[in-house]
Order: structure tokens, then sequence, then C-alpha cells
């Protein structure tokens, strides 16, 4: 499904004084995330986890090497096929990257306006997508997938930081694409709200042939979710590892509880 | 008093008539503003160093034109813009002659601040837009103005006040106006109580104009709430 063929990414960093300064960003990566596969990404800050993301979505371009997707060379498209590619591939971002003044619905219908008419774009059926109302519906049908239909008519300052990161999910998800990405997904958020999100993503890949691919320096989130994580160090891979599934969590009803039974000795 | 007031009478359909005058520069030179400016304005912010769709060269000409028409003092660009404004619009005199330096100067200010306005939309949105597979087209229409759109709107009513202060010497070449009024009466003919009168209005008018424009803003910005 995305396959990464020998990858390398280097950036030129452009000074103030206009010298430019070569960094490589990904040492000669390799692998294969397979369909409807949670896979995780793990590294510390600079190990160019968020790169190796972002050229799934050809926001990146590989210095050399090529990157795959359902068998397409992204590299090999032209400007427009690649924004059409992207339209098939949803993004997840860690500050959610929620437009301000446009309601959650708006916000999450925002995709389908922008594909409306586009030929090659996975279409919801032609008396679907001509109506009208149609992309509202769409947004609050995916907006009641995440148990966010009550807040359809807010503002995104209005929710909390898990809130907004589920509609940002919606709206990643509105287009049903077949690959979700997630930048540090829960990286802004404290554990309630991350186990809201990731709980999200999980019903996600249970009810949607979705491939989702989780960037994170969280190893706890990772494990959490995924079913495979690729460990990056330095733009190198240093390994993928099938995850072993942790013991079942406790859950807790709320944030005193959970702190209790942790700060007693506890596993969180 | 009751002189002053007689006065005022007669004067009457002078001042609703400069009035109109003013309105009509300051309509010429804000729809300038918008259908030329903003366009202008969003060509330097994607075409900057750094920007969405960098284009050096295309920066350097709008960037140099804005520079160049914010530079000339006033006055001067008015005189010597008489040779075009004469090619455009068939005159150089009256109100509609006036409205061409005058649009040009709306024009180079809404460019700056709309450029400027742009800047402050977060990377993340611009970000945002190019996951979504947005057209260079869609990131301006649907993102990036939207989300700038108080900004806008408050850079708007600064080039209209800013407009009014130009618009007062447009008198040179016979645009009229109540600026154009206030110098005749009140520095011309001494009737300084007339000259008061007119400036009064004007402050008026200007304190209007940005009450609306920041209700207008606040109205449309949902950043914070």
């Amino acid at each position: 499904m995305i396959e990464f063929d020998q990858v390398n990414k280097t950036f030129t960093q452009r000074s103030a004084t206009g010298r430019g300064k070569t960094v490589q960003a990904l040492h000669d990566i390799s692998l294969s995330i397979d369909e409807a596969e949670i896979f995780g990404v793990v590294g510390e800050s600079g190990s160019g986890k968020s790169t190796l993301l972002r050229l799934i979505n050809a926001l990146e371009a590989p210095s050399s090497g090529v990157v795959r997707v359902n068998g397409v060379d992204l590299a090999a498209l032209r400007p427009a096929e690649k924004r059409l590619q992207r339209r098939r591939i949803g993004m997840i971002f860690q500050q959610f990257n929620l437009l301000a003044n446009k309601t959650v619905a708006a916000n999450v219908a925002l995709p389908l306006s922008l594909h409306r008419g586009m030929p090659g774009t996975k279409s919801r059926g032609a008396a679907e997508t001509k109506g009208r109302g149609a992309p509202r519906e769409r947004a609050l049908e995916m907006l009641d997938f995440v148990n966010m239909g009550a807040h359809a008519a807010k503002h995104p300052a209005q929710l909390s930081g898990g809130e907004k990161q589920r509609v940002a999910i919606a709206r990643a998800l509105v287009n049903e694409p077949d690959i979700l990405l997630c930048d540090e997904p829960t990286s802004s958020l404290d554990s309630q709200h991350t186990d809201e999100v990731m709980a999200t993503l999980l019903r996600v890949r249970q009810e949607m042939d979705t491939s989702i691919v989780v960037v994170s320096h969280e190893l706890e989130v990772i494990r959490g979710a995924c079913d495979r994580a690729a460990i990056l160090e330095s733009g190198r891979l240093t390994g993928v590892v099938d995850i072993a599934a942790p013991e079942a969590r406790e859950r807790f009803n709320s944030y005193s509880e959970r702190a209790r039974r942790y700060l007693e000795g506890g596993q969180e | 008093m009751n002189e002053f007031g007689e006065r005022l009478a007669q004067y009457r359909e002078e001042i609703i008539t400069s009035i109109l005058e003013t309105g009509a520069m300051l309509g010429w030179s804000l729809l300038a503003a918008v259908l030329i400016g903003l366009p202008v304005g969003t060509g330097m912010y994607l075409a900057r160093r750094g920007g969405p769709k960098e284009r050096g060269w295309l920066y350097a000409g709008l960037n140099g034109f804005v520079n160049v028409v914010r530079s000339v003092p006033f006055l001067l660009f008015v005189v010597a813009l008489i040779p075009f404004t004469r090619w455009a619009v068939g005159t150089s005199f009256g109100t509609t002659a006036a409205a061409v330096p005058l649009s040009f100067v709306a024009i180079a200010l809404y460019a700056r601040w709309a450029e400027q306005t742009l800047v402050e939309v977060p990377q993340a949105t611009v970000e945002l837009a190019d996951s979504l597979g947005a057209s260079t087209w869609q990131l301006v229409t649907r993102f990036l103005y939207p989300e700038a759109r108080s900004g806008l709107v408050l850079s708007l009513t600064t080039v209209t006040i800013s407009m009014i202060s130009y618009s007062t010497i447009m008198g040179v070449v016979g645009g009229g106006g109540v600026g154009d009024f206030a110098i005749r009466y009140g520095y011309q003919r001494y009737e300084y109580d007339i000259m008061y009168v007119t400036i009064a209005v004007i402050v008026v008018l200007v304190m209007l104009i940005q009450a609306f424009g920041t209700r207008l803003s606040m109205a449309l910005d949902h950043r914070s709430r």
C-alpha cells in the first residue's frame, strides 16, 4: 500500500546571510506499510519522523529513492495529479489546524467543497454530490461518528483540545480516504483527551478500511494503538517492530480517579 | 449665531455637493483597493520569499510598484500622473480625474496592508490547504481570506480613513470634496467658522467609519470565541 524504497531526504537550510546549509533528514529508508494497518513511527524530535509522514502525501518530495502509494510513484505526478492524490489521503496535525472562523460543521465539510466536480476523486454517488445539502449532511454524519454531533454549530475556540482533534479526524475522513496520516495527534493533549482520540482512531480502523500511520514520540500512544512501528534515530531506520498487545489498561471515568490510582502506585 | 446659521443655510447645497464628491472619490478608490489592491497584496504574499508560491521576479515587481506609489509625495504624484489620467479618463480635471491618483494610492496602501494581514495567518493553515489538495485559488479563497477576514476589514477601514485625508487636497485638480470646500471658505475667504464646521464633519465621518469597521471586524472574528 505504502512503500519506501531507499528514500533519502535532504533539506537546504537558508540562513539569514542567504548561504545554504544541507541537512540530511532521512537516510536510505526502505519500508512498507500494509492495507488497513495501524503503523506507528517513533523517534525523538528531529529524528525525521514528520518528514517521513509528509513524503506519503507528497508535501515533501524525496531527494532520492521512491515513495509509492497504491503503486503510484508520487514524484512522477504532475502538480494537479499530486493534488488529486492528496485528496485520497487524510491528515491530522498536532495543533489540529482547524479554521478558526468556520463552524465545526463547515470545517468538516471543507474537503468536500474543494473536491466537488473534480474527476478522479472517490465520489459519494452522483445523486448525493449533486444535492446542495449533501456535504453538510455528510459532515454531520462524520461528526456523529466521532461523537461531536452536538457541537456542529460551534466554532473551534469553544472546544477542548481533544474535541478539536476529533473534529479534525472527522474532517480527514469525510472523503473516505484510503490512508489517514497522524502527525503527533495527541502531543498537545492531556491523557484523558489522548485516550478519547486514540479510541476514535481505533474505531476508524474497525469500521472503515483505512490504513493509519501515526507519528509520535509518545511510546505509550504507539503501543496502545499500533500493529507495528518503525523506530527512527537521526534520520535512520533502526528497526520495525511488531507490537505486543499491552496489558488491558484500566479505564477511568475521571482525571481524579486516574490520578489517585497512579499516585498510589498503580499503572496509569 | 443667527448670521452663522444663515450662512450655513446658504452653503447647504455646496456642502452637500462636496460631501457627494468626497463620496465619489472614496467610492472609486476603495473599489480599486478591493478589486486591484487585494489581488496585488495577495500576490505579494504568495510570491514573497518563503511564501506558498515563491516567485522572486513577481514579488520584486509588485513590491516595487507599491513602494514607488507610496513614496512619491502625494501632491507631486497627482501632478506627475496627469498625462496618464488624461489618457485613462479623458480629462485631467474634476472629480473623476481626481479618482485616478487616489485609486493608485488606495491600491498600494491596501496591497501592503493585505500582504501584512495574510502573513499573520498561521502557517498551519497553508499546510492544511496543501494536505487537502487545494489549488492556489482555493488556498486563497477558502483558507486565507476566511481566516484573515477580520484583519482585511480593519485594514480596509484604515485605508478608507487615509483616503479621506488624501482626498482633501484634490481641489488642486478640481476634484472638489469637503476638504476643498474647507480650504476655499476657511483659508481663502477667512470664514473660519465654516472651516471648523467642515473639519468637525470630517472628524465625525472618520469616527463613524472606524466604529463600523471595528464592529464588522469583531463580528467576523471567531478566533477567540
